[in-house]
């Protein structure tokens, strides 16, 4: 089996303009989330957190890139495989790891687990675990932006594997009718679980399925954060400033199986490991010592991601069990 | 009182409540330009303006699921099915998204949505316009399920419904909109939980929603004339269940009839006839009864229509079995 070609269509290897105080946090986002996910299968292989476990390893650029294209008031909804994308909206560590360990100081106070963290706070409407369905709620988080006209845009993600549901066709349509100020965002990391791309689409392209719709679409690789925030804010600025929606598709590559239970079998090591060389956060820190970044301020960034997750860690072990469960509102 | 029908008794609910609250907006199909398919939103867009009144093209799934979007960030959606029986293509939204969000967040989002619509057979509309579905919604933690038998109810009901905040899914019978009664004119609201007598009686209590609540009481009358003064009780909502007001009933009474328009396996009224049993056991006097639509899905032909569904005849037929009377 070989990567299908759709992953290097825009592979350019071109560096995009950036500096040093611009890249240097969304490495060290990047680098947390990794560090986060780490530790969380560390967790998982000893029995710590249950359930599912989807891990983004391999895809940082993207949820660490589209989100900086943001503003904290706008909204982001993604899938069950987000605790990077909440990390990147600025939930911390600590929360998000409790939660995964079902303790009360967890995000959502261990009622949602791994695949649903929310956080009003930073406007993180939530992680779904029905693939396609959250596509609707985006849009309408961003309907509600229209209807109040509070100039905030939601960013949807999502892996290839949506496109095919209609939850995500449904969305896509009525989006596009309404012009919802919302950025579709398909992390294509070319397997829906298990199945590449060319067994599960008839087409190469996820993208042309805005022409559809008539919509705004995009389409580039995953692996440059500063690429990825760029064009993400392309879309962000059109979704604002004309309220059109814009499918994205980004390419990337998890390096980790579908979730903790997955061994990854229908890929080759030859194909896993050509993805890892182009690593986007080797690539990132190659940049930053290119721009002149030293090799001590480096390494004292990475020591503080070192320090946060196991604080984090911490946390999460030492916090209490989860205590009460919620199941409706009650109106004094 | 003024005199109204059910369909205006809707109406006035969504005007009201629009005029309160302007977070409040109606979408679905046909809600605006046609004024609705049974034109329950009858002039709410020349009122509103189609930034609140907003029709939507045939996707289901994906309005339901940007009510449930809007409902997040503080919006008070309505969403009109033009049927329900057309919600099973937006279950999703509404099993999987809206009644767990609020439990899945941590209680950070709730979603203060109304999903509502006709329910219910009609007639002559075939086996995939014909369903009564309360059942699959009153399954699950996180809705509650309304389903108003008068013009008074669905007006009072569907207010406080809006004002929720949780997801409501509000089952409108499709043969009630033509139903007339007396509405207060001062505004009020009717608490969701909270049942109706529908008629006071001493011999046997018969348990009946949207409807079915007309035939039991038309049943009621047929039997007064033999002597036999049955309670019709309505809960009026399944979900919260009005527990209490049908066990102060059967305790009374000492028999209880269960009467429903959908399907007897699995069906609702399974439900309340374990809360009879449960909690009056020492107080009756014969089994609980159940009389539901027969296990099919729906004829066409109006005299099979006819006798799948529960008549007067066969309200009768169960509470002479449960006086031990046939």
């Amino acid at each position: 089996m070989t990567t299908p070609d759709t992953a290097r269509v825009e592979l350019d290897g071109e560096q995009t303009a950036t500096t040093v105080d611009e890249l240097a946090p969304l490495y060290r986002q990047m680098l947390a989330i990794r560090r986060l996910e780490e530790a969380s299968a560390k967790a998982y292989s000893v029995g710590k957190i249950g359930g599912f476990l989807h891990l983004i390893i391999g895809q940082e650029a993207v949820c660490v890139g589209a989100t900086a294209a943001l503003r904290p008031d706008d909204y982001v909804v993604a899938t069950y495989r987000e605790h990077g994308h909440a990390y990147a909206k600025g939930v911390p560590a600590r929360p998000i790891l409790a939660e995964l360990y079902g303790k009360k100081t967890g995000l959502v106070k261990g009622l949602g687990g791994s695949m649903h963290l929310f956080d009003k706070a930073t406007n993180f409407l939530g992680g779904y675990g029905i693939v396609g369905g959250h596509v609707p709620i985006a849009a309408g988080a961003a309907f509600a932006s229209k209807y109040r006209g509070d100039g905030r845009v939601t960013l949807c993600f999502f892996g290839e594997g949506a496109s095919t549901i209609g939850g995500f066709a449904e969305g896509l349509a009525l989006a596009a009718l309404w012009k919802l100020p919302v950025v579709l965002i398909c992390e294509n990391n070319q397997y829906s679980m298990g199945t590449p791309l060319y067994r599960s689409l008839a087409v190469e392209d996820v993208s042309m399925r805005a022409l559809a719709h008539g919509m705004a679409r995009d389409r580039f690789d995953g692996d440059d954060v500063v690429k990825v925030k760029r064009r993400i804010a392309e879309a962000v600025d059109r979704a604002r400033t004309t309220g059109e929606p814009t499918l994205v598709e980004v390419i990337t590559y998890r390096f980790r199986g579908h979730s903790m239970s997955d061994p990854g079998l229908y890929r080759t090591k030859e194909e896993v490991e050509e993805w890892k060389r182009r690593d986007p956060l080797n690539r990132s820190r190659a940049r930053l010592t290119e721009l002149g970044m030293s090799a001590e301020a480096l390494d004292e960034l990475e020591a503080d991601v070192k320090t946060e997750i196991e604080d984090a860690v911490r946390f999460a072990e030492e916090s209490p069990a989860a205590d009460a469960y919620l199941p409706y509102v009650v109106k004094e | 009182m003024a005199v109204i029908s059910y369909r205006e008794a809707l109406n006035q609910a969504m005007r009201e409540e629009m005029e309160r609250d302007a977070s409040v907006f109606i979408m679905g199909e046909e809600v605006g330009h046609y004024n609705g398919a049974y034109k329950v939103t009858q002039g709410l867009l020349q009122r509103f303006s189609e930034r609140r009144v907003i029709d939507a093209p045939i996707a289901e799934m994906g309005f339901a699921g940007i009510g449930v979007g809007a409902a997040m960030v503080g919006l008070r959606p309505i969403i009109e099915f033009m049927t329900f029986n057309f919600s099973l293509v937006a279950i999703d939204q509404i099993v999987n998204s809206a009644a767990k969000i609020f439990q899945m967040s941590g209680g950070q989002f709730n979603v203060p949505i109304v999903f509502r619509g006709p329910s219910g057979p009609a007639v002559q509309v075939g086996s995939q316009h014909s369903q009564s579905l309360e059942s699959y919604y009153a399954h699950v933690p996180g809705l509650k399920v309304v389903m108003p038998s008068t013009p008074a109810d669905a007006k009072g009901l569907l207010k406080t419904a809006i004002r929720d905040d949780n997801p409501v899914i509000f089952m409108e019978g499709e043969t009630l909109y033509g139903l007339t009664g007396e509405v207060p004119d001062d505004e009020y609201t009717i608490p969701l939980g909270k049942g109706r007598i529908a008629r006071e009686g001493k011999d046997v209590t018969l348990v009946a929603w949207s409807r079915m609540v007309h035939v039991c009481t038309d049943a009621a009358k047929v039997l007064a004339e033999r002597g036999i003064e049955c309670e019709v009780v309505d809960p009026r909502t399944l979900r919260p269940l009005d527990t209490e007001i049908i066990v102060d009933s059967v305790r009374k009474t000492g028999r209880c009839v269960i009467v429903e328009v959908g399907w007897p396996v699995a069906g609702f009224g399974a439900e309340v006839a374990y809360q009879v049993q449960r909690h009056c056991l020492d107080a009756l006097d014969a089994p609980v009864e159940r009389v539901t639509s027969d296990d099919v899905p729906m004829p066409y032909a109006k005299n099979l229509e006819d006798e799948v569904q529960p008549q007067v005849k066969d309200v009768v037929a169960a509470v002479e079995r449960a006086l031990y009377l046939a």
